[in-house]
């Protein structure tokens, strides 16, 4: 059982819980993830890792409500346990130093951004943010981001924070004035990362995405994750989640995203009405 | 031109198995409970009568594990099941579940000198009958040794590290298991269904040798949370045995793998088994299954995953599978069932492609005939396909189960550690080590995937080899 030491309620549909998992902790890095199964009934379902403290022995992660398993997670309170914490698993994030790195982060994405920002900052980078959202009430990491980055820009869709646009907007414009861009690392909603790499491909700038492709162990023994990267047929838990964005079949992707919508529904509605009346 | 011949004296025509009781096939292809009901202590008596007692018995032979097959019939034909149990445990540390999926009609059965004239002794429902028996009146624990006072590390719970470690807790050693999953068993729990495996009896086994003393740490993935040299240079294991399986699905390398509605066989029996998706909603896992379902393949795997999916409420279910009825790996029993439960076997074709619609669904799948040919390298013959013989099946769903290759993250992150070219371990099969002192393997990891009781006889190898290195080891 893993121990629930704090819990902070981001914005409205985002949480952030840290967690008692020494032996994770310990050995984690920037890019991995943690496989999470809440309760008995429970399904298993990815997280990274946001953050860790090797000291304390903690690991946190951040999350998006977006159906059951994540409502159920965003429930606990500082003190309950979540049944099973499986990881690190993944690849980590190659953060050497190899001179301008952006790193965009899209709606929760951008919480899975910031520890590997701060560790291409760290590595010596100069770093530059785009950190997106749809509105300002769900930009998050603002003031942690700004904080380590070299230079930070904000894009919301509506207009209400920053630059009114996409995450791409911003790239563009970079791009366009023809600043010296070594990398860029892109984590966020299947469109997002779809979008940046269409923006650096004719530039040929290496582009790294965090792919979020169904999971069902997470250490590569269920193909349930496969995804085509330049052609090939490749798992996400083991062989990445971190892939070069101009290879990846972002469609196919999406489409298998989709897989279980109806199955997911039901499940959510059934909670929804469960849960409702107490 | 045997039986042109005619026998000279009239012998009593070969007997037959003492039938076991099943569930009804049109009732259990609509529900998930075991579908063969295990002997009746009457039943289990009068098959028992029937061996013969061999003075020099070859049955022996043909069990991995040399379980005392005579001795222990002797005693179920004196009614004495409690010690038929202990008799069998001396040598098989999980034998309610070899009893159900051990292929006997390839192993001691195919050697029961009974067998040569009539249907061989039921060796494994007689196992099973005993198992079962004692672990309802509740098993005394064997006596143990006193405490060597060293430890083994058993990485992966299944019927290798599990064999591994009882053998070894019963030599005194101090064992640990640590199992990526949140349950123990590997195969057993993950992939072999409900209606052949019930899993309280896997978890019953395994609490079994909890009681004995075995240690399991579960969601512990070595190779990534801990390194095998930690564990061996700071967390004070003396040895470590690797039994992590054969994981890794493989999938055909044709166009349309990669749609929705293709599915691993691993993928789709983790989800149903291991996290009883077949209890969707109350289990929140999901199960996605169509209305005309095409298996690929032709062993066990393939028959698990086709009965599930009639379980599931399929229509038409399809093994589909390259070879011919002969050539099958799947246990005789399975096939059976399978058949008569509605599943229908589409033989000597081959996939081509699976296609997709804009979405990504599956609306069909392309198949070439196949015939036999010559004989291939494994000395069956090979199927080559027909020309000009193409045709689409009409599927919305496949699954594939057409093998599984070893999962590399344990092997990946042991520095030098021998492998062939298949990714398996090199091991010395005499004692089960690996190319580095201290390590061992054995089970799918070593022959890749292979049978239940192969992988058992594999940890019981690896026990006996870690005790005599231990044992010569001075430190
Ligand atoms: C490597 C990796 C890291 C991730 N990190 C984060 C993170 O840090 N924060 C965060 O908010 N989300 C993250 N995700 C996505 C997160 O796993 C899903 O949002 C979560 O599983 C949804 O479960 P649910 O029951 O709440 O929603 P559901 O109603 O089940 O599904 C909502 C959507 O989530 C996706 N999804 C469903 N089940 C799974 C599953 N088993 N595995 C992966 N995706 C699934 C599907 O696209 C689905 O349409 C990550 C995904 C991956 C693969
Ligand atoms: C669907 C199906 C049906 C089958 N039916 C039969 C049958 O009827 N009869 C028969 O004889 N055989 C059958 N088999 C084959 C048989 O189950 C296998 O040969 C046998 O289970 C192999 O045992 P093992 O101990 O080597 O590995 P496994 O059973 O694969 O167990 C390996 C264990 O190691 C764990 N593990 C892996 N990596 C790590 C890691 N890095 N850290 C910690 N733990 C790890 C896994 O989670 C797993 O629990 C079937 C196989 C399948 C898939
Ligand atoms: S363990 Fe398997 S092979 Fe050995 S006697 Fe029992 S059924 Fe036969
Ligand atoms: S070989 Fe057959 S008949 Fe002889 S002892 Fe063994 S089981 Fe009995
Ligand atoms: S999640 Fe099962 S192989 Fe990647």
């Amino acid at each position: 059982m893993y121990e629930i030491k704090f819990k902070q309620v981001l914005n409205p549909v985002t949480k952030m819980l840290v967690v008692q998992a020494p032996d994770i902790a310990k050995v984690c890095k920037a890019g991995q993830f943690v496989m999470i199964r809440v309760n008995e009934t429970g399904e298993r379902f990815p997280l990274t890792i946001a953050d860790f403290d090797r000291e304390k022995g903690t690991v946190t992660i951040v999350f998006q409500e977006v159906g059951k398993s994540t409502q159920l997670l965003g429930r606990l309170e500082v003190g309950d346990e979540i049944l099973d914490f499986v990881g690190p698993l993944g690849k980590a994030t190659h953060t050497d130093d190899i001179g301008t790195v952006v790193v965009i982060g899209g709606g929760c994405g951008s919480a899975i951004a910031y520890p590997v920002a701060r560790a291409f900052k760290e590595a010596g980078n100069h770093l530059i943010t785009i950190n997106g959202a749809r509105s300002m009430s769900l930009l998050l990491y603002r003031e942690e981001m700004k904080k380590i980055s070299d230079e930070a820009y904000e894009t919301t869709d509506d207009g209400s924070c920053g630059v009114h646009g996409f995450v791409t907007t911003v790239l563009g414009d970079l791009i366009q004035q023809g600043r010296k861009i070594d990398l860029v690392f892109a984590v966020g909603p299947v469109p997002m990362m779809k979008f940046v790499a269409k923006t650096t491909e004719d530039k040929k700038i290496p582009t790294i995405v965090s792919l979020n492709s169904i999971m069902v162990d997470g250490t590569g023994m269920c193909g349930a994750c496969r995804v085509t990267v330049g052609g090939q047929m490749k798992f996400a838990c083991v062989d990445g989640p971190e892939f070069d964005g101009h290879e990846v079949d972002f469609d196919e992707l999406m489409g298998r995203l989709n897989a279980y919508t109806k199955q997911e529904e039901k499940s959510e509605e059934l909670y929804a009405s469960e849960s409702g009346g107490s | 031109m045997a039986d042109e011949k005619k026998p000279k004296r009239k012998r009593k025509p070969p007997t037959k198995k003492e039938p076991m009781p099943e569930q009804d096939p049109s009732v259990r292809r609509g529900n998930f409970e075991e579908v063969a009901l295990g002997y009746a202590a009457e039943a289990a008596i009068r098959e028992a009568e029937k061996c013969m007692q061999c003075r020099n018995p070859k049955c022996v032979a043909g069990c991995p594990v040399d379980v005392p097959i005579k001795e222990f019939i002797a005693l179920v034909r004196e009614g004495k099941f409690m010690e038929a149990a202990e008799k069998i445990k001396e040598t098989n540390t999980l034998p309610a579940i070899c009893g159900r999926v051990c292929p006997q009609e390839t192993q001691c059965e195919a050697k029961c000198i009974y067998g040569i004239r009539n249907e061989a002794i039921a060796i494994g429902r007689l196992e099973r009958f005993v198992a079962d028996f004692a672990r309802e009146k509740g098993e005394p624990l064997p006596e143990l040794p006193e405490k060597i006072g060293k430890q083994v590390a058993v990485v992966g719970s299944g019927p290798a590290g599990l064999t591994c470690a009882g053998d070894l807790i019963k030599l005194g050693y101090d064992v640990t298991i640590f199992e990526a999953f949140h349950k123990p068993g590997g195969v057993l729990m993950y992939g072999i269904p409900e209606f052949r495996l019930p899993k309280d009896i896997v978890e019953a086994e395994v609490e079994f040798l909890e009681k004995l003393g075995v240690k399991i740490r579960y969601n512990y993935v070595v190779g990534k949370i801990r390194q095998v040299k930690e564990l061996m240079e700071e967390d004070g294991f003396d040895a470590v045995f690797l039994g992590t399986g054969a994981g890794a699905p493989n999938f055909m390398r044709i166009p349309g793998m990669t749609l929705v509605d293709v599915f691993s066989a691993n993928e789709f029996l983790t989800r149903v088994n291991l996290m009883k998706g077949y209890l969707f909603p109350e289990y929140d896992t999901p199960v996605k299954i169509g209305q005309k379902v095409a298996v690929i393949g032709g062993g066990n795997v393939a028959m698990d995953a086709a009965r599930t999916s009639l379980r599931l409420g399929a229509e038409e279910v399809y093994i589909v599978y390259r070879r011919s009825r002969e050539q099958m790996p799947a246990r005789l029993e399975e096939v059976h069932h399978a058949e008569e439960e509605g599943v229908q076997f589409k033989l000597l074709i081959n996939p081509t492609e699976v296609i997709g619609d804009e979405k990504g669904n599956v609306i069909g799948m392309k198949c070439i005939r196949m015939e036999l040919g010559e004989k291939d390298a494994s000395g069956r013959r090979r199927p080559v396909p027909i020309e000009g013989s193409e045709f689409v099946m009409d599927v919305d769903t496949v699954i594939v189960a057409i093998g599984n290759s070893p999962n590399p993250i344990v092997t990946e992150s042991i520095p030098g550690l021998e492998l062939s070219k298949w990714g398996t371990i090199v091991i010395d099969e005499e004692t089960g080590m690996s190319s580095i002192p201290g390590i061992f393997a054995g089970g799918d990891i070593v022959t890749g995937a292979a049978t239940v009781i192969s992988a058992m006889g594999a940890g019981k190898t690896a026990a006996e080899g870690i005790h005599k290195y231990l044992s010569e080891k001075k430190d």
